[in-house]
């Protein structure tokens, strides 16, 4: 940060970094055929552009680059150039009329085996407003989203606060460099109906309620069947023996 | 063991207690028809045929362009009976053939042969005919008896059994593969004609053994088109090129010759550019047809001729000119020829279908009635006797609605009187106060009429009070429960129905509407703007050129209104409606052509002014499948526009199958859920977000699946991104509140199954005051469940309320006809697999994988709507009722009460109690305030 050389444009790179990295490995089904090669994989770069002008007319100059490193695990990082002099005014001037910030990336493929089949053309964009991107000290969150085989299909970018309440921005140095937080969103799965669980849980209710009570009710229905069959059963036994006198004896 | 005893008692507590909540919809055996209606179409007529020539019959049979086979009472109009076949060409009736009790059908291209019995519509047979396209059919009979049809196919001829169907011959047809087929023949004898065409070389005639399907002999002539049998078996024909009739004795056994006969000689002439038409008449199928025969000269000129008896000679009888459409029908022995002539030349309207029913009087003269199909779709029943008069009109149109929209109706005069006095503009103290008055005076006079006509009325017999709905007596009801439905239809008809009777009333067709064409029906204005008429604008596209234009009118009367519409040379790609309403209380429509220039409608001065001031906070969208971009734009000052995002989804891997975003007329009124502990989950309503829904290109069944976007219409940003594995469309969804709800097929386990998302921003609101697209930094947090649901479906829709307080159900047509009411509760991402306190706090039903049916929740019983294509659902005035109109093949109109009546009095409520009760209580208080005082005096005085 110390270095803030006003009148050379890129002589000081400071690499504010990096984030992230969703896994893949949740979602892929025919992409991952190569594994034992990808993590051999060296990776590339894509640019990542930006445009704010006071006529509204894009104009896209390099930002930064985004470093895609294809792997087990896609990880995105990103190295962007500080802004020069000439640029902070030209925001701030963005800003005063509330013109947008553009951003735009290549559509790529995330996934390196799919990377070289096709080069694909033409661009995706987002904006956010100028004075809310001053305001908030260029802090911003890019977020990438790919589809199910990796292909980049969107790109979005918010400030962090997000609001545009007009304050002042004193300190040019608060707009030199940006505090980027980069995002790679996969699509995540829709879940299926969750039968297996619930079948479980229905037996598990089923053997709470119904087995003690079967148990108990057997005995609780028929003790007296039971009981009176071997009360006949005795009293037919000895009923053999002396006739009559074991009837007296029971009553 | 003590709380899992607890536990397992609550569970079938909780499942009775939900089972109350929920069973709410079914219908009463008294309520039936009380505010619902249902009407039955059948399409447009390609056949029709009456029963039998006598005065007395009702029955009138149709075969439609919907695939149906129904039969009419043709004293009303109303349905006997009706059988729907499947959709499509498979489906599709080739023709119908009736002979006295047997209705002979050919369907699907010649797959099907089909007999129905007339009387009572149940089928007779059905047997599957060999492969080959259809060409023809007619009844085969030898002496006055009809036994046996022959189907003519490209290739092969057949002969069947009336009985049975069973097939007595069947022949490969000589030279198929270069003589077209096309029709055959057979006037009573023992042998079947076929005539054949080879294309720009001539014309053969094979003759058929009726008895084993030899070929007895084969003729063949010049090069000829449209030829008929007349007379007692001469063949007709009628060549454009040489302008000549020509003539051949079929039966004669020795080979015959072609007779030429110029129509120079007859003193008749062709129109330029006109292939002439013959059209003859066979009264029975056993018989010879008729030696009259109609010769069509031009497209509104034909001419009646006769075949003299030993056939050598042609004879003109009468010249009908100007006649679109001429037809036969026979009665017993006298055989009319009716021609349909237009009254005035202005008439534009073709009639594609005429068919006469004629019949033998008590005093045997010919009564006549004639059925006629326009192109409007109508049907209408004409009787000709002594008076000419419409029997009855079907508008066959609203077979096939294309959207529908429901406008409110307008108040009554004097109402509207009162609204007026505060819609005007203030002008001083004095016209004001003089305003008033009037006002008053004028609400005095309808108070005295409306005393007079109660008087009036109670005198006459109850019987004798009309209750007739007209368009003048038309006039909004105590809770808004009564609307005009604004019904499009393919054909381009447009129709105004009162939802409380279903009486159509009124129509308009719009001319020249192609058959493709796209509609969008959008309400510019409402009716509450008194005295600014209601305003409909209807967008026409053409779906080839992508051109459009715009249908102005009142929804109520079906006016076209003067407005002047705006040029609109270029395709239309989106039409939005702004909330930016003119000085006429008129919202703005922004039309984007393809060059994503913008037209406004309407563009006034002031409407302009407040665009520009706006233009940067409009942000449209503009959906591409065949690229499968989505991207948005924001307007600029001069009304141009400029890309601000662009979210590309490659179609080699997934095709956007459908964007949906919210309705804008829903209120929600809740902004959050109070969870179990007390805390609030906060929805997340976003107005912008929309729910694309894409399908994978490769349909293996392991690796097809659905994708579900959530995406910020303003900002392009992807709000969520979910995949459903193993799945497929057809998705049906609705996206409502803070939830999406889908459908679609797994693949997998071959069922339907339903998803439901829901959005919440957590237990903090970012901003409470505002929602802004563009300051909402923070993703919102998505829940998901999945249920098996035991049935397909046909579509899909939410009811809505007026303010959004009443429980939400989903309205889900199922492809038997039912309509089936599901609680949303049921859909609840949040449903619980185990049951704890917090969730039963909550009133959450324990998660179950399977969604039930339950037949009670059908909302139109036994009135079955066949082939459902759309739900309507439409707020009334009352907040816990919700109109619905179903659409497809029938139209069903009918209310809900998602969360029972809650704001109603039942139809029971016992008044005399009540008020008995109240009148108890006011005496006892004033006899008991009377004592009291009386012992304080009395105290005092102590």
């Amino acid at each position: 940060m110390a270095s803030g050389g006003p009148s050379f444009l890129l002589l000081s790179m400071v690499p504010t970094i990096l984030l992230l990295c969703i896994d893949f490995a949740c979602c892929n089904t025919g992409r991952r055929t190569s594994d034992g090669l990808d993590t051999d994989f060296t990776g590339f770069s894509v640019p990542l552009e930006h445009s704010f002008e006071v006529d509204d007319v894009s104009q896209f100059r390099v930002r930064g680059a985004l470093q895609l490193r294809g792997g087990r695990e896609t990880s995105v990082s990103l190295s962007q150039n500080q802004l020069s002099e000439e640029d902070r005014s030209t925001l701030k001037e963005v800003a005063a009329v509330d013109g947008l910030y553009r951003i735009r990336v290549p559509r790529v493929s995330l996934s390196a085996d799919r990377q070289s089949d096709r080069p694909m053309d033409g661009f995706l964009t987002a904006f956010v407003r100028a004075c809310s991107l001053v305001e908030s000290h260029l802090s911003d969150v890019i977020t990438l989203h790919t589809d199910v085989s990796g292909f980049l299909i969107g790109v979005s970018i918010v400030t962090i606060p997000g609001a545009c309440r007009g304050t002042e921005v004193e300190d040019e140095v608060d707009l030199e460099a940006f505090n980027t937080t980069l995002n790679v969103i996969a699509p995540t799965n829709a879940p299926q109906p969750e039968t297996a669980l619930f079948i479980e849980r229905m037996d598990m209710e089923n053997e709470k309620r119904g087995k003690p009570q079967e148990q108990k009710s057997f005995f609780a229905k028929y003790w007296y069947l039971i009981l009176g069959g071997a009360i006949f059963l005795m009293a037919s036994s000895s009923a053999q023996a002396p006739a009559g006198g074991a009837e007296e004896q029971q009553s | 063991m003590k709380p899992s005893a607890k536990m397992a008692k609550l569970v079938p507590l909780l499942a009775v207690f939900f089972y109350l909540v929920c069973v709410s919809e079914a219908v009463f055996e008294d309520q039936v028809g009380k505010f619902d209606w249902r009407r039955q179409y059948v399409g447009k007529v390609l056949f029709a045929s009456f029963d039998s020539p006598s005065q007395s019959s009702k029955k009138l049979f149709v075969a439609t362009d919907k695939n149906i086979f129904a039969s009419l009472n043709s004293r009303t109009g109303d349905l006997f009976w009706r059988h729907v076949d499947k959709m499509g060409p498979e489906g599709a009736v080739d023709t119908l053939l009736v002979n006295a009790q047997d209705a002979l059908m050919v369907i699907g291209d010649g797959r099907l042969l089909r007999s129905w019995d007339t009387n009572v519509g149940g089928l007779n047979w059905e047997v599957v005919l060999d492969t080959g396209s259809f060409q023809a059919a007619c009844f085969v009979g030898i002496q006055d008896t009809v036994k046996h049809v022959a189907v003519l196919k490209k290739t092969a001829i057949s002969l069947h059994y009336l009985s049975n169907g069973h097939q007595k011959w069947v022949e490969n047809l000589p030279d198929s593969d270069t003589v077209k087929y096309q029709a055959v023949y057979s006037g009573g004898g023992e042998e079947v004609f076929v005539l054949g065409m080879v294309p720009h070389s001539h014309l053969t005639i094979t003759v058929y053994s009726l008895e084993d399907g030899e070929i007895i002999r084969q003729v063949t002539g010049p090069q000829l088109s449209s030829c008929v049998v007349v007379g007692r078996g001469v063949l007709m024909c009628v060549d454009n090129y040489t302008q000549a009739l020509y003539t051949l004795a079929i039966q004669a056994e020795d080979s015959p010759q072609f007779r030429q006969v110029l129509l120079q000689s007859l003193d008749l002439e062709v129109s330029q550019d006109f292939q002439p038409v013959l059209v003859s008449t066979q009264p029975h199928p056993a018989r010879s047809p008729l030696p009259e025969f109609f010769l069509q000269l031009g497209p509104d000129h034909h001419i009646l001729l006769q075949l003299s008896e030993d056939g050598s000679t042609i004879a003109p009888l009468r010249d009908f000119q100007p006649a679109f459409l001429v037809s036969f029908a026979t009665t017993g022995e006298k055989t009319v020829a009716a021609v349909m002539a237009p009254k005035n030349t202005t008439v534009s309207l073709l009639y594609p279908g005429l068919y006469v029913h004629a019949f033998l009087k008590k005093d045997d003269s010919v009564g006549y009635r004639v059925l006629v199909q326009t192109e409007d779709h109508a049907l209408t029943f004409i009787q000709l006797l002594a008076r000419s008069r419409v029997v009855w009109t079907r508008e066959e149109a609203l077979a096939d609605v294309v959207t529908m929209e429901m406008v409110d109706l307008p108040l009554t005069g004097t109402q509207a009187e009162l609204e007026g006095e505060f819609g005007k503009k203030a002008d001083g103290l004095l016209p004001m106060v003089m305003k008033r008055l009037s006002s008053q005076v004028i609400l005095l006079q309808a108070w005295m009429a409306h005393l007079w006509k109660l008087f009036y009325e109670a005198r006459k017999p109850r019987s004798q009070i009309k209750n007739e709905v007209t368009i003048e007596t038309l006039s909004r009801d105590e809770f808004n429960l009564q609307k005009m439905m604004v019904m499009v239809t393919a054909s381009g008809k447009l129709f105004g129905i009162d939802s409380k009777s279903g009486t159509i009333l009124w129509k308009h067709y719009l001319e020249n509407v192609q058959p493709n064409a796209a509609f969008k029906l959008i309400v510019q204005r409402t009716t509450a703007h008194f005295p600014h008429p209601p305003q409909c604008t209807l967008l026409i596209k053409d779906k080839d050129t992508g051109l459009a234009t715009l249908h102005v009118f009142n929804p109520i009367f079906g006016r076209k209104s003067q407005i002047s519409l705006p040029a609109l040379p270029r395709p239309i790609l989106q039409s939005l409606l702004l909330p930016v309403i003119d000085q006429d209380y008129a919202k703005c429509l922004l039309l984007v052509d393809d060059q994503y220039k913008v037209t406004a409608f309407p563009s006034t001065k002031n409407v302009m002014q407040q665009l520009q001031e706006m233009a940067s906070s409009i942000f449209f969208y503009l959906v591409d499948s065949e690229q499968g971009t989505l991207s948005g734009f924001r307007l600029r000052k001069d009304l141009s526009s400029e890309l601000i995002w662009e979210v590309v989804l490659p179609t080699e891997v997934q095709k956007i199958v459908a964007v949906k975003g919210k309705r804008p007329s829903e209120h929600v009124h809740s902004q959050g859920r109070v969870m179990g502990d007390r805390s609030v989950l906060y929805k997340y309503l976003n107005p912008n977000l929309l729910a694309v829904v894409t399908e994978s290109t490769d349909t293996h069944p392991e690796r097809a699946f659905v994708g579900m976007f959530l995406v910020d219409g303003v900002t392009g940003r992807i709000i969520h991104e979910a995949v459903q594995r193993k799945a497929r469309g057809p998705i049906h969804f609705v996206h409502s509140e803070n939830w999406v709800v889908y459908e679609y097929w797994n693949t997998k386990s071959r069922r339907n199954e339903f998803s439901v998302l829901e959005l919440f921003e957590g237990t903090e609101l970012y901003n409470s005051t505002v929602f802004s697209s563009l300051d909402r930094p923070h993703l919102p947090q998505v829940l998901q469940q999945s249920y098996i649901f035991p049935s397909p479906i046909t579509t899909m829709e939410a009811t809505l309320t007026e303010k959004g307080i009443t429980s939400r159900h989903l309205l889900v047509g199922l492809p038997s006809g039912a309509i089936l009411s599901l609680p949303k509760m049921f859909l609840d991402p949040r449903r619980p697999e185990v049951v704890n306190e917090h969730s039963r706090e909550e009133n959450l039903i324990p998660y179950a994988p399977e969604m039930p049916i339950r037949t009670e929740w059908f909302i139109n019983y036994n009135q079955t709507i066949s082939r459902l294509k759309g739900i309507y659902t439409a707020p009334s005035g009352l907040e816990s009722t919700c109109l619905v109109v179903a659409y497809g093949l029938d139209i069903y109109q009918t209310r809900v009460y998602p969360s029972k009546q809650f704001d109603v009095l039942k139809d029971d409520y016992d008044y005399v109690l009540i008020s008995s009760v109240l009148f108890a209580l006011f005496f006892a208080t004033m006899i008991s305030k009377r004592l009291a005082e009386v012992k304080l005096l009395n105290r005092a005085w102590r």
